[in-house]
């Protein structure tokens, strides 16, 4: 790799910032999704955590719930 | 069998496994795809480096507009068969969608000044490609303007009049005297693009198919957790 590769016959502005651009953007929706997902997941342990044995017996009953669970276990 | 179906879909869609799977093999393909596209592919004859931009622009391009084909699909699923599994899914979909159709326009427009002297023009491919972005603002915004009911029927009416700009962006280029050159591949005849340009194109669709998975994914388990959420509150 040399200066070339950055100057690219002086598109190099052009062709960096465009992939800049896009890595940036994958980078902030990575960012704000996994953020929202983490988000969730607390407020999921927390309400999990506040249930009593009777209503976590019929909590673990839906599938999707034993797995988040799963997920979560370290917070609960 | 529908629902044992779906039971199964769920299962693997809310897998941190499987997320975990789909990250490795998106950095795998970006890795590549960014090095075959900006160091090994070689410069065009008539738009030197430039052409670079290309491997970043054209599979934003399909990938929101896949998207988007999806999201009607499913809200068509949504109106028929009230599918709420089908919402879900849609409403996972849109955000990369959107972010996808945004990096279509913006490299479009930075790609537009070296090659046609101009950020913007009011090109039927252009002009369209925008359409397509109000309507995933509006499918967005639809969600944070309505209560829940009345989002779903308005967000699926949003994708269903939104998906018959689809073809319009697609033929926009023999339709129309238009900047940009008709098509360069085709699925039922040969592509009139050397694979030393095509090799990268498709590393970096996979990267960008992989990444719109991935976030496709996340999205899922963050609108599945919510729903969640408030089964427990019932509870």
């Amino acid at each position: 790799m040399n200066l070339d590769t950055f100057i690219m016959n002086g598109y190099g502005l052009y062709v960096w910032s465009s992939y800049a651009f896009t890595l940036f953007n994958f980078f902030i929706l990575y960012k704000v999704t996994s953020n929202q997902f983490i988000k969730e997941k607390a407020k999921f342990a927390q309400k999990y955590k506040s249930l009593n044995s009777d209503q976590v017996i019929l909590a673990q009953k839906q599938p999707t719930n034993r797995t988040f669970v799963k997920t979560v276990a370290h917070k609960i | 069998m529908l629902s044992i179906i779906t039971e199964k879909t769920k299962k693997i869609l809310i897998s941190s496994k499987f997320r975990n799977l789909i990250f490795i093999l998106f950095i795998i393909f970006l890795s590549v795809g960014l090095f075959e596209a900006l160091i090994l592919s070689p410069q065009d004859y008539l738009q030197s480096d430039s052409v670079r931009i290309m491997y970043v622009h054209v599979p934003s391009a399909w990938i929101s507009l896949g998207i988007f084909s999806m999201m009607a699909f499913l809200s068509l699923g949504v109106l028929i068969f009230k599918n709420k599994n089908f919402v879900l899914i849609s409403k996972s979909l849109a955000p990369s969608g959107f972010i996808f159709n945004l990096i279509a326009l913006v490299t479009g427009s930075i790609w537009g000044k070296p090659t046609w002297g101009t950020w913007w023009a009011w090109d039927p491919r252009i002009t369209s490609m925008l359409v397509l972005f109000l309507f995933y603002l509006l499918y967005l915004l639809s969600w944070k303007l309505f209560e829940k009911k009345k989002a779903v029927k308005i967000s699926s009416y949003i994708t269903i009049i939104g998906v018959i700009n689809v073809p319009i962006i697609k033929y926009s280029v023999d339709w129309w005297a238009t900047l940009h050159q008709p098509s360069s591949i085709n699925i039922l005849s040969e592509s009139t693009i050397h694979s030393s340009m095509l090799i990268p194109l498709f590393l970096m669709t996979a990267a960008f198919a992989l990444f719109s998975v991935l976030i496709f994914l996340m999205k899922y388990n963050v609108e599945l957790i919510k729903v969640k959420n408030k089964g427990l509150n019932r509870i």
